[in-house]
């Protein structure tokens, strides 16, 4: 019932969508709403039938309560429009109140198409859109037909890059796949869920004098175990499947068992990139990838208050897997690293092990941790703001700490007890670097289009985002016109081109005139 | 951006612009600035208030007993700590101090744990001027600048509220003009 978003077929069949009419929700967006409680109602039903209390007013009253549900879904329904003006998109709702919403598509953060299990097996999906803001910046616009939300995506993000709206949804190239056994384990293997096991399995190893202690105990452990299933399926049911790929809008998250979500998060509106490598997982080799990208979630989402999402990019890989998606996202080089002076030992005795930062024109990177081994990336345009500290037992050691925030609630790379002259460097450098980083992107368009272009080729299609500035590495039009799409390493274009979402390698002539 | 090291040695204490402590990658830096000496002043009264409450309370619970030499005692511990708390707020106070460069505001301060600032113009949120019932009364407020990052801790307290207001508005006109999206 889920057919693979961008497949060909689904996008021959897509009805566009047009920028000059209203557009309303899809018709069945009541039966979805109100299909929970409906549900409900009905096993009420169902079980109050079966024990044999047929009484009418029963039915009558629950038959009526259905009904209001759909009503009042009907006419919310009926209430409720969208349309994309240019380059907005506009959504008008309320009966009583009013309410008229104008996203901007050049500030959207994220895209995210929800699947509900109901609406999945309707063929139905919601459209989430974040913008940088409070929670309710944003919007979200349930439920579409799948082919439209899934068309309406794309446009979305081609707008988001500066591109024409009509620009196909490009290929993408999956990247990792978590397997479902892996998941379940990682999740086991989290302290939150350990910890209390071996609290309780000590508490009973200690205390097995007295019978009625142990059956405490067992009882306890046996709430704890049901309590700690329903964790696991709640997790494993969110994140089974996860896949992530590379599209040239940005990085795609699909996820889901019952009710699938299907996320696209642009490279360039990425604050941080976290990796996390708890010791449980230590021996498996495996870590956990975060990003935190600006704007609340329209309607819930973790960590929104401080104005950004954390969202899991890999919620468990490898180590290689890992790197890739880093280099994918962050560009192919990180920083070189290199540890504090060993005198830092003495004020940072547990983490002193893991502590190294480095930076590089335009990356600050830091690894802390005393038990977890946590890595930070921050890319230096995204810096909000740069601190220098120093505590006394750091300035008996002549060292400081440097602390690169970005957007967000604890989002920061923390250069830790460096030498005290190397942090002020540092400090004064990570400033000066930000801010070339924020400007000086050089815009590809000096490099790619000109008057070398050779006769009887296309014109270059130089993608070009409305501040002017370079756009992030991805799938563009092939400035060559020789295929339909081709890959841009963020200075110049690659050797990857894509034609109906195959993808294939054709080298581009060193001026950019497409002469191989 | 060739930019050379900032020097963060601490100005000269007290007040106003201390040429030597400003880096060569500030152009048209106007210097370090401190925050008003009545920040001092208030400190102080705020400290002095607070020991005789303190004392008072304690020799009201010793008097009973009658003995003058705890009295005494009592001056002298009270007397001995303003002296100590005296010291460290004016050393606190020496700390604090901003400097407006072209591109972004730094704001340095702490004795015992030092903490220097940096926040970019572009990257602000919006700017707060608060002023409570005691910094009123001496005509002082404190400034405080927001970014989307909730670590950034550039406040600077104590300025005269004309001061106030013309870095507010300095800073949100320069917030505005080279705003940048996150």
């Amino acid at each position: 019932m889920t057919p693979e978003e961008g497949a060909p077929a689904d996008r021959v069949a897509a009805p566009t969508v047009d920028g000059t009419v209203w557009h309303k929700l899809h018709p069945l967006t009541p039966v979805v709403r109100a299909g929970p409680v409906v549900l409900v109602l009905v096993v009420a039903v169902a079980s109050s039938a079966r024990s044999g209390r047929s009484d009418d007013s029963v039915w009558l009253y629950e038959l009526g309560l259905i009904v209001v549900t759909l009503g009042l879904g009907i006419v919310r329904w009926l209430v409720t429009r969208w349309r994309l003006e240019g380059t907005t998109l506009r959504v008008e709702t309320g009966l009583l109140r009013r309410d008229s919403r104008q996203l901007p598509v050049a500030r959207i953060q994220a895209v995210d198409v929800l699947r509900p299990f109901l609406a999945r097996v309707l063929g139905l999906a919601e459209l989430r859109i974040r913008l940088a803001g409070s929670n309710s910046a944003g919007g979200k616009l349930a439920y579409l037909s799948e082919p439209v939300a899934l068309d309406l995506r794309a446009r979305l993000l081609a707008g988001q890059h500066g591109l024409d709206m009509a620009t196909p949804e490009p290929a993408e190239l999956p990247v990792a796949v978590v397997p479902t056994g892996r998941l379940a384990g990682s999740v086991v293997l989290s302290s939150a869920t350990l910890v209390p096991v071996l609290l309780v399995a000590a508490a009973a190893v200690t205390q097995s004098v007295s019978r009625a202690a142990a059956v405490a105990i067992g009882g306890t452990l046996a709430a704890y175990l049901v309590v700690l299933l329903r964790v696991v399926w709640r997790r494993v049911s969110e994140q089974y499947g996860f896949t992530v790929s590379h599209a040239p809008d940005g990085i795609r998250i699909r996820r889901g068992l019952l009710g699938t979500v299907s996320e696209t998060i642009p490279f360039r509106r990425v604050q941080a990139v976290r990796k996390q490598q708890p010791l449980l997982w230590r021996p498996f080799g495996w870590c956990r990838l975060e990003v935190e990208i600006a704007g609340g979630a329209a309607g819930g989402g973790q960590g929104t208050r401080a104005g950004t999402v954390t969202k899991a990019l890999l919620p468990v890989g490898t180590d290689d897997a890992v790197r890739y998606l880093v280099q994918g996202v962050l560009g192919p080089d990180t920083p070189p690293l290199s540890a504090p002076p060993p005198r830092a030992r003495w004020k940072a005795p547990l983490s002193y092990h893991f502590l190294a930062a480095g930076l590089d024109s335009s990356l600050a990177m830091a690894v802390t941790g005393r038990v977890r081994k946590v890595t930070c990336w921050i890319p230096l345009d995204k810096v909000q703001s740069v601190r220098l500290m120093q505590g006394p037992v750091q300035r008996l050691l002549r060292v400081s700490t440097v602390h690169v925030d970005a957007a967000g609630r604890r989002v920061r790379a923390e250069f830790r007890d460096r030498d005290a002259g190397e942090a002020e460097r540092l400090f004064g450098e990570i400033a000066v670097r930000s801010r070339s980083a924020r400007r000086n992107i050089p815009p590809p368009v000096a490099a790619h289009s000109g008057p070398d272009s050779a006769p009887g080729t296309t014109p270059a299609v130089v993608p070009v985002s409305p501040a002017g500035v370079a756009p992030p590495p991805g799938w563009y039009l092939d400035p060559a016109g020789r295929h339909q799409l081709r890959h841009w390493d963020g200075a110049r274009w690659g050797e990857y081109v894509a034609d109906e979402g195959r993808v294939d390698r054709d080298r581009l002539g060193p001026d950019g005139s497409g002469c191989p | 951006m060739g930019g050379g090291p900032l020097d963060l040695t601490p100005p000269v204490p007290g007040r106003g612009v201390a040429p030597g402590s400003v880096g060569p990658m500030t152009a048209t830096a106007t210097g370090w600035m401190s925050p008003s000496p009545k920040l001092l002043r208030m400190r102080v009264i705020e400290l002095v208030v607070a020991v005789v409450v303190v004392g008072a309370a304690v020799g009201a619970s010793v008097s009973p007993a009658g003995a003058v030499a705890a009295a005494g005692a009592s001056v002298g511990a009270a007397v001995l700590c303003s002296v100590v708390a005296g010291r460290f707020l004016l050393n606190r106070f020496r700390a604090w101090r901003y400097l407006e460069r072209d591109e972004d505001l730094i704001v340095a301060r702490g004795v015992m744990f030092r903490r220097t600032s940096v926040v970019p113009y572009g990257r602000m949120q919006f700017v707060d001027v608060t002023a409570g019932p005691i910094e009123r009364v001496f005509g002082l407020a404190t400034v405080k600048l927001h970014t989307a990052a909730a670590a950034t801790d550039a406040r600077i307290p104590g300025l005269e509220q004309h001061e106030a207001a013309r870095l507010r508005d300095r800073l949100s006109s320069l917030g505005e003009a080279k705003a940048q999206g996150l």
